[in-house]
């Protein structure tokens, strides 16, 4: 098991390779730079912004400069927030974002998962139906509709909750950002659960399981739903794929000082450091995702073995 | 040791299907009784309504279907009870096995917690003395090794292991009744042979009533007291087995009983040219190729040879996994092979698949799912006539057509559906198409791998028929791969027995059935039980 | 050979394909039926709509900024006398008497000074008014008649903060949606058959070295790839579908690779290859027609991912340009006009939310269709 996982996170190096300079890259040769103002800059002030930065050295050069500095977890200062670096930046907005996508995950997984399961009990129902209906408006309607809509009727006209803003991370600022990144995978989780385990009651074994006269819990619950769960973890990877795209618009929407926010900031404002941390962070995050939700599957289902 | 009274009495008993195009019935009024510690066999073929029937009485059917009628344990009707009080029957006092020994265990957890589960249930025990119940019972299917198997999870036994850990299952709360739907079908001749002994075995040693649902009347001759046989949701014949066999009353058992191949395939004269040999065939695969991964090599085939006359027909027998299909399709040169393959005198093997395709439609492959071997998405013609495209590409669109249906009419199907698409055919007819499409050729040899053993008793016996007629009529060389032993006597000049890629045995038909030398062939034809003599000797 | 049918073959009857059940099983399926007629007029609405509205999209007008939805004209009846007289008061004219005439008011006007007939331009320049005229001037010039017809328009979504026509604006938003969402998704149509393709018919180690490539293009953050480029790019139409539609090919190849693989295993293949039937045949007859199925249904869900996407990154600002518009940017204009002028959001809001949910039903509908076994 843990030479499986070692071997994946080693396998995970050239993809993050690949990943930093193709973005690297694909910055430089933009047209523009950060310190092309509205009003241009005076050409001494310029030339000196130029040299701290490395600005003046070769492409290659700054390249090297950059892959070193990263190995060693260094992602360099801000261009445009100039008085932080960037992992300043990320110590103060990462957790958020962390804490926002998990939330949103667990909602996710928690009211998705039942309201599959129940759809999956009277299917063809009318229960069945109005589920599977408000599902295709979840995964529907974009998130950037439901959070103004939401953020009108909840924040403004009733005003039960505020309209933005993180609050230090208070309750109540987090209850609209988390629903709204939540209620899409909410949807997508819904049907995988509802398509699953109803294959799951038709299979052999469960039929088995009834023919032994089981207890409806075991039935379902034991029997049906934990193999009924297997396509959903497998989905875990996909949706926080989506999550972390989904907080790029919910943070901007509700000004949630998260990354998400800060790297559309940062590409708006040609931060090259902040962008490329951004990216790179998030790489990250999806390759360690994926190798925990392979090695959750391994842990559900007897038939996967890592060795 | 039959008490007179029935323990389960199922009467008038009738299933509906509500489908969209309206309802199926597929039970109509049934009457069967079991009495304690008989065996009763339900025989009938696919669609028969058998398994419903069973399904219904224990409340297992799927959520579109309908029950009528009653069916009685000891006395009290337990159709259509609520599932708490269906539970405290089902599972303890009237069991079951299942048809498919791969599927009907939750593959996510150890055997041993599935065994234990209905005995916690049913029996109150604490999951401690439940798993030492197990262990015991384990023992008493001859799970070799129980200690250990125990703890595994399906996916690391066998079928026929698993299939022994289901009926362990269903003996864990001492039955009144158990129920077999067809719990051999899905097993090796030889692993089926154990499990019928096995439950023949349990039922002398406890007692329990079993209803056995299957299609295979070999089966119902060596083990059932009585015999119901079913058509079309119906009993159309019910009696005591002996009397059955020997004098049965409907038209319907009469046909089942005759579907039993019989006869043997006249001598071919050796005057007859040689068409087609193998000469130290070898097949390797490579398993578990990853990009990175070391592969493992498993030889499929191995040294192989056989020689065929014009118009004989090669048996080869085997259980699944021996080999024996990859042998017929490396003969056809589709897969890549070692070894000499010579065709009416030239060489084929190691040609490339330019060099072949002239060859081809000289050599033909019939297949054994007829479901599988038609494109979904052509018609029927287009499917017969496909081989033309490619080996008389002069022909007009209007010959061709005209080819299709004398191929059609060849193999007593109606030209006129000739624009239908193959899943408006059954079974049997799709492999009549099949057929076609191969005669349309005119080839010289056609290699038949398990071209019957998808189908009903009585279309295997249209289908050999009809195999048999078109190779008298045009000389036809079959290499017929089967793993039913009785077709095979009844359609091979000589036989070659396989197991694991390796020729255990070959030579003529009498002498491999008459006089089998090694152990294993002999194994394979105890467990098919197979001649009419034997069976009425049993009977 | 002559081609003579004997007497006892019947002419053939028609079979029914799997695809006239496919057609007959969507036709069935009321969702998606009903799906299909929102599309088809949310399309024409698109395509025809800006050539029949009588306003341009781009058409700017000042007094009319953020004027709620409204099937009744514009001005509203209470509207016209102050409108005037703020007109007449920037022309320097004092309105002695108003009057109201149908279509047409009439006032009386004086001046401290002489009144200049070109003072009617004023008059003309608002969107409310038309064809003024001026007359009946007194000997000093200092009184005269001024006429003018009320300009009636109809806003039936409102206006949005320029004061532009947001009916015409959401069709042609419309326009250029699904403009995009069909271009990408043809793009990535494109480019995830012919890979997944390949791959899926060589096989071996070809295939796990291009499947490999597929796997870390997956753990790319392709979102925020595009909003590299888009922003380090300029925000340019061809880009953008090129971005997206390069983006979404991951999973079209891996369907169309398992689907390949699938039925280069099926035995009607195996078949007609001992038939001797070449590639060319095998992939034209037989693997072909049997992966339409899937990319046609793939494809049908693709077109509502793309749109999303498309509105999602105009959403961010990074999406066409104006004046011209996409439903993403109508729904962020609206978003941040939320408080007081919710139409702007919810007009586009409901064009885009039926286009995905009409895709959606009809891709749902065809899966249905073409692959009955999942009822």
């Amino acid at each position: 098991m843990l030479r499986y996982v070692i071997g994946r996170l080693l396998t995970a190096i050239p993809t993050l390779f690949l990943i930093i300079t193709i973005s690297f890259f694909l910055i430089r040769i933009a047209p523009g730079g950060p310190f092309d103002l509205e009003r241009p800059l005076e050409a001494k002030v310029m030339e000196n912004l130029n040299k701290i930065y490395h600005l003046d050295e070769p492409l290659w050069m700054q390249y090297v400069l950059y892959l070193k500095n990263v190995a060693v977890l260094d992602f360099g200062p801000s261009f445009y927030l100039r008085d932080f670096s960037i992992n300043e930046l990320f110590a103060q907005s990462l957790p958020i974002s962390i804490q926002l996508g998990t939330s949103a995950l667990a909602l996710a997984l928690v009211v998705g998962g039942f309201m599959g399961v129940m759809a999956a009990l009277r299917q063809n129902g009318p229960g069945d139906y109005s589920i599977m209906a408000a599902a295709t408006l979840g995964v529907t309607i974009p998130n950037f509709v439901v959070a103004p809509v939401l953020t009108l009727i909840l924040g403004v006209w009733l005003g039960w909750l505020p309209v933005g803003g993180w609050g230090g991370g208070a309750f109540v600022n987090k209850i609209l950002p988390v629903v709204t990144l939540a209620l899409p995978q909410i949807a997508v989780v819904a049907r995988l659960t509802r398509g699953s385990m109803i294959e799951a009651l038709r299979s052999n074994h469960v039929r088995t399981a009834r023919a032994y006269g089981l207890s409806a819990y075991l039935v379902i619950v034991v029997h049906a739903l934990r193999g009924a769960i297997l396509p959903v973890v497998s989905y875990l990877g996909p949706a926080a794929a989506a999550l972390l795209t989904g907080s790029v618009v919910v943070e901007s929407i509700f000004g949630i000082p998260g990354i998400g926010r800060y790297f559309v900031q940062g590409a708006l404002n040609r931060d090259y450091t902040l962008v490329m941390g951004t990216v790179v962070v998030v790489a990250c995050f999806v390759i360690v995702f994926n190798l925990v939700v392979d090695l959750l599957y391994a842990l559900l289902d007897p038939r996967v073995r890592y060795d | 040791m039959t008490d007179k009274t029935p323990i389960l009495d199922i009467k008038n008993l009738t299933v509906d299907f509500e489908t969209p195009t309206g309802p199926v019935h597929a039970v109509r009024g049934v009457d069967i009784n079991v009495k304690r510690g008989e065996t009763v066999a339900i025989v009938g073929e696919s669609g028969s309504g058998k398994s419903q029937t069973m399904m219904a009485a224990m409340g297992l059917l799927a959520s579109n279907g309908n029950t009528g009628g009653t069916v009685e344990y000891r006395g009290d009707n337990i159709l259509g009870l609520p599932v708490r009080k269906l539970n405290k029957v089902r599972g303890a006092k009237i069991t079951m096995i299942f048809q498919e020994p791969m599927t009907s265990l939750d593959p996510l957890y150890t055997i041993g917690r599935q065994l234990c589960e209905p005995m916690v249930m049913h029996g109150g025990l604490s999951w401690r003395a439940a798993e030492a119940k197990a262990l015991d019972l384990l023992k008493l299917v001859n799970i070799p090794d129980p200690d250990r198997k125990i703890k595994a999870f399906p996916h690391e036994m066998s079928g026929g292991q698993r299939q022994r850990v289901m009926i362990a299952m269903a003996l864990a709360n001492d039955p009144d009744v158990l129920i077999a739907d067809e719990p051999t079908t899905a097993l090796d001749v030889t692993t089926q042979a154990q499990i019928l002994e096995l439950l023949a075995d349990l039922q002398k040693r406890l007692g329990m009533a079993v209803v056995f649902i299957t299609h295979d009347l070999g089966i119902v001759r060596r083990i059932a007291d009585r015999v119901y046989v079913m058509k079309t949701g119906q009993v159309v014949e019910a009696g005591e087995t002996g009397k059955l066999f020997s004098s049965p009353e409907h038209p319907y058992t009469r046909m089942l009983l005759d579907a039993e191949p019989t006869g043997s395939k006249a001598p071919v004269p050796t005057t007859q040219p040689l068409v087609l040999q193998a000469q130290k065939m070898e097949v390797e695969f490579a398993l578990d190729s990853g990009l990175f991964k070391p592969q493992h090599i498993l030889r499929a085939v191995d040294d192989v040879s056989f020689a065929l006359r014009k118009g004989q027909t090669l048996g080869v027998v085997g259980e699944s996994g021996s080999g024996k299909s990859t042998l017929g399709r490396a003969v056809l040169n589709l897969l890549p092979a070692k070894g000499r393959v010579v065709f009416n005198g030239s060489q084929i093997s190691g040609k490339t698949r330019a060099q072949m395709q002239p060859l081809r439609r000289h050599l033909q492959l019939v297949f054994q799912d007829p479901f599988g071997s038609l494109s979904p998405r052509m018609t029927v013609g287009q499917i017969i006539s496909e081989g033309l495209l490619v080996h008389e590409p002069g022909l007009s669109a209007k010959d061709r057509d005209l080819r299709a249906c004398r191929a059609l009419m060849e193999v007593s199907l109606d030209p006129a559906m000739r624009n239908r698409y193959p899943h408006e055919f059954s079974g049997g007819q799709r492999q009549r198409i099949a057929i076609a499409r191969t005669m349309v050729l005119k080839p010289d040899v056609v290699v038949l791998d398990e071209p019957t053993s998808a189908l009903d008793r009585t279309i295997q016996k249209q289908i050999v028929d009809l195999l048999k007629n078109l190779q008298r009529r045009y000389d036809l060389t079959y290499v017929f791969i089967s793993h039913d032993l009785a077709v095979v006597r009844a359609m091979a000049d000589t036989v070659m027995v396989m197991q694991r890629g390796k020729v255990v045995e070959a030579g003529s038909t009498e002498q491999i059935f008459d006089d089998p030398k090694s152990a294993y062939t002999r194994e394979l034809i105890g467990a098919a039980m197979l001649t009419q003599q034997q069976a009425r000797e049993i009977a | 050979m002559t081609a003579t049918y004997p007497n006892d073959i019947e002419a053939p009857t028609k079979g029914r394909s799997l695809w006239d059940d496919a057609r007959d099983r969507l036709l069935a399926n009321r969702a998606a039926v009903a799906s299909m007629i929102v599309l088809a007029v949310i399309t024409l609405l698109s395509i025809v709509g800006p050539f029949v509205s009588p306003h341009d999209y781009d058409a700017v007008y000042r007094d009319y900024v953020k004027v709620p939805a409204s099937l009744e004209a514009y001005p509203k009846p209470d509207q016209v006398q102050p409108a005037f007289e703020g007109l007449a008061k920037r022309a320097r004219l004092t309105i002695d008497s108003f009057q109201r005439d149908g279509d047409q008011v009439v006032a009386e006007v004086t001046s401290r000074r002489e009144i200049d007939p070109r003072t009617i331009r004023y008059i003309d320049r608002s969107d409310l008014f038309t064809n003024a005229s001026i007359g009946d001037f007194s000997e000093n010039n200092r009184f005269a008649v001024l006429r003018a017809d009320i300009n009636y328009m109809h806003f039936y979504f409102g206006t949005d903060s320029n004061g532009r026509d947001l009916m015409t604006r959401t069709f042609m938003a419309g326009r250029v949606s699904l403009t995009i969402g069909l271009l990408a998704t043809i793009v990535a149509i494109t480019i995830g058959v012919l890979y997944g393709a390949t791959s899926g018919y060589l096989g071996g180690r070809i295939d796990q070295l291009m499947m490999r490539v597929v796997d870390v293009l997956y753990s790319l953050p392709f979102i925020f790839f595009v909003i590299m480029l888009v922003v380090f790019f300029g925000r340019n139409f061809v880009l953008m579908f090129i971005a997206v539609g390069a983006v979404e090919w991951l999973d079209m190849a891996r369907i169309v690779r398992g689907q390949t693989l699938t039925i280069k295993r099926q035995e009607y293949v195996q078949a007609a290859e001992a038939m001797g039937v070449p590639d060319r045949g095998i992939i034209r007859r037989h693997i072909v027609p049997n992966t339409l199925g899937p990319v046609v249904v793939y494809m049908t869900l693709l077109v509502p991912k793309v749109i999303l996407l498309e509105s999602f990154l105009s959403f961010l600002g990074l999406g066409v340009q104006e004046p011209m518009t996409s439903w993403g940017v109508l729904i962020s204009e609206g978003a941040r006009n939320l408080q007081g002028a919710a139409w702007m959001l919810i007009f586009p809001s409901i064009f885009l939310t039926s286009t995905l949910f009409a895709l959606n039903f009809i891709g749902d509908g065809l899966r249905d269709a073409l692959d009955p076994k999942d009822r």
